[in-house]
């Protein structure tokens, strides 16, 4: 049997049982893809979740049981760092708000199970990032990003500092006080999202999003993202939320309204959209069909929906289809034509393309 | 179906094509590549080594290749694929076969969290499994080498792979590695030994592979119980001497040396503590093979494994 262009990961996410059917072969393509979706752990927990990890073949099974000790071990890791950042950063009486992975994993979001981290997001108001920062490098944490030119990059124009590194646990930290750049077109406002941000129960040094809102910025960093290794996973994320939200019948309407407010509607749209189809989420047709009000023009919504349809897809070679590299390559140019004009873009992409080469040239 | 039942042409094409499902203890490896030297050090050193059928599960899909590009021609290098992915920089051309087998202890020490893995080479007799983790260059492979032409089983040369549940041992046997002056040490020692080509200038300095003992092969399943923890050390003009190692400084040593110590947490350290109880621990320092092997023929099981006669 060939599995070309089979995305399994997909499948699992959408219906665990349905993996039980695989045949060897199969569940050899699924462990693989899904471990380079870094959903592997996820997966394995929603087979635990539903009772049927006992029913997986010992060869596969012995590959979920690793990865769910894996990710444990990555949740251990999150929660002490963040203790550690809090520590750093207590003296300035800030609660600042914990923003993707972390957030999940402290607030025990639906998003939290066999979550994958690469580093940990914080939001801070912008008047407070000098103190921020000069209270991390007195915690270990260093910049990094040294060039000028990156330096400015972040300082002037992004909704963020440059990625700071901690110098003996190597943990990063990226610091926000925005959810979009600073350049780009739409501009969520910062003071909305905090002025619901709510404490986090038995964290009390720390605040989360209000679920709506966390849901938003999630949709926001995914359908804004120029990268998109993650995205499957990030587009999970969004459908474990969702999922875990549908029961409460004000959720939907309730997060219309806030998507409108914030000027994340369209974002809202394709969100809902693309779990939707994608991994099965029980969106309501209404909801949909409200949301899609807020969708670009006919043409240019049904192009929109073609590339990510072929972009959130595991990033393995056995998932993809002919147009996906094409696909990937429009959303770059989108994802960065959001975040700036387009005569700084032009400016930016050439200085980044220029300094690759000069690099190039000085390490060869 | 062993490796071994291939004619060389059949194991080149399915090396180059499909590859094979190569069984080593409990990993199952699809190994593909197209270069010479890789498929003739797998027809030496695994032709005893089982093959599972082409449509089995495997644990890791590895393949050593020639990079794209130039480097393909001029100066050739190899490349180390894991699925699709390549986690190391290119080695010299000649260097496929090491970096094939290095590839492997990758996989197992950054993928088998199924396990706590260690840093240490393994050997057993009468199911009891004598572990000896060490830094490089700590004669822990050559001591390795020394007793397994001496009456104890080969586990591995290098990753000691526990079961957290019941402690048991896993064995994944595997060629043993041999560096610089060893190479000659063991040719010397063990003349039945069959070594493969010496490859030269490796980060290692000069690096060669002799096959497994077949017992080690066939015995693949075989779990032991760790009964000896030793660290070793190769001293010129050494005299041959044990010295008791205390609980604590061997649980450091253990901990110190496990790849996966911090995925299993709590886990991980009381698979260690059980170890560390159920163990004798001691450092050796040695000069002479001959004598090492005649002492470790003489150790005594550990109080915590002794039946009654």
């Amino acid at each position: 049997m060939s599995y070309a262009q089979t995305d399994l990961v997909v499948a699992a996410l959408r219906s665990p049982a349905q993996a039980l059917s695989l045949p060897s072969a199969g569940w050899d393509l699924l462990v693989r893809q899904a471990r380079r979706a870094d959903l592997l752990g996820r997966i394995a927990l929603l087979l635990e979740r539903e009772g049927l990890l006992g029913r997986v073949p010992s060869a596969p099974r012995a590959h979920l049981d690793a990865a769910i000790v894996l990710t444990a071990a990555q949740h251990r890791e999150v929660r002490r760092e963040v203790a550690h950042i809090a520590n750093a950063l207590a003296p300035l009486a800030l609660q600042p708000v914990l923003l993707k992975g972390a957030a999940y994993l402290m607030s025990n979001a639906a998003a939290a199970l066999g979550r994958t981290f690469d580093d940990v997001d914080l939001l801070v108001p912008k008047s407070r990032l000098p103190e921020v920062e000069a209270h991390l490098m007195m915690g270990g944490w260093v910049t990094t990003h040294l060039s000028p030119y990156d330096q400015r990059y972040y300082r002037e124009w992004m909704h963020e500092l440059p990625p700071m590194q901690h110098s003996i646990r190597h943990s990063v930290i990226d610091v926000h006080h925005a959810i979009l750049p600073d350049t780009a077109h739409v501009q969520p406002d910062s003071a909305l999202l905090l002025a619901q941000a709510r404490v986090v129960p038995e964290h009390p040094e720390w605040r989360v999003l209000s679920p709506i809102d966390m849901l938003l910025h999630s949709m926001t960093h995914l359908f804004h993202n120029e990268e998109l290794s993650h995205g499957l996973r990030d587009l999970s994320d969004l459908d474990l939320m969702l999922r875990s939200e549908s029961a409460d019948p004000t959720f939907w309407e309730a997060l219309q309204q806030r998507a409108v407010q914030h000027g994340l509607a369209r974002t809202l749209h394709h969100g809902l959209q693309q779990t939707h189809r994608l991994l099965g989420t029980p969106v309501p047709e209404s909801a949909r069909l409200q949301a899609s009000n807020y969708a670009a023009a006919a043409p240019v919504d049904a192009l929109m929906t073609h590339l990510w349809r072929h972009a959130l897809r595991t990033p393995h070679s056995s998932a993809r289809a002919p147009l996906t590299s094409a696909a990937e390559f429009c959303l770059f140019i989108r994802a960065h034509a959001l975040r700036m004009p387009p005569i700084m873009l032009l400016k930016h992409l050439s200085n980044k393309a220029w300094r690759r080469h000069v690099l190039r040239e000085e390490g060869a | 179906m062993k490796l071994g039942d291939l004619t060389p042409s059949q194991l080149r094409h399915r090396l180059a094509h499909a590859g094979v499902n190569l069984r080593t203890g409990p990993v199952v490896s699809r190994v593909r590549s197209r270069l010479r030297s890789v498929q003739d050090g797998m027809a030496l050193h695994y032709a005893a080594h089982p093959l599972e059928p082409d449509e089995a599960f495997a644990d890791f899909h590895v393949r050593v290749r020639r990079p794209a590009g130039l480097r393909r021609w001029i100066q050739p290098q190899v490349v180390f694929e894991f699925d699709e992915l390549t986690p190391f920089a290119p080695l010299p051309g000649d260097q496929g076969f090491p970096m094939l087998e290095w590839g492997l202890n990758w996989c197992v020490t950054n993928h088998f969290h199924q396990r706590l893995t260690l840093h240490a080479a393994v050997v057993e007799r009468d199911g009891l499994a004598l572990i000896l983790p060490a830094p490089p260059g700590s004669g822990k492979s050559t001591l390795c080498a020394g007793l397994i032409h001496r009456g104890w089983r080969l586990m591995s040369d290098e990753l000691t792979v526990i079961d957290t549940a019941d402690l048991s041992i896993s064995a994944v046997p595997r060629p043993v590695s041999l560096k610089n002056a060893s190479i000659e040490v063991m040719k010397r020692f063990a003349p039945e030994a069959a070594f493969g080509r010496v490859v030269n200038d490796t980060t290692k300095g000069s690096v060669a592979h002799f096959r497994p003992p077949l017992s080690a092969v066939e015995r693949a399943h075989e779990r032991a119980r760790a009964a000896w923890v030793v660290l070793p050390r190769w001293q010129a003009g050494a005299e041959t001497s044990l010295r008791p190692l205390s609980k604590g400084r061997c649980l450091m040593q253990l901990v110190e040396n496990a790849f996966n110590y911090n995925v299993h947490g709590a886990a991980g350290f009381e698979t260690l503590a059980a170890l560390t109880d159920q163990c004798d621990a001691f450092e050796f320092s040695y000069s002479d093979l001959e004598d090492a092997a005649a002492l470790f023929a003489r150790l005594p099981p550990p109080p915590s494994l002794r039946t009654a006669p």
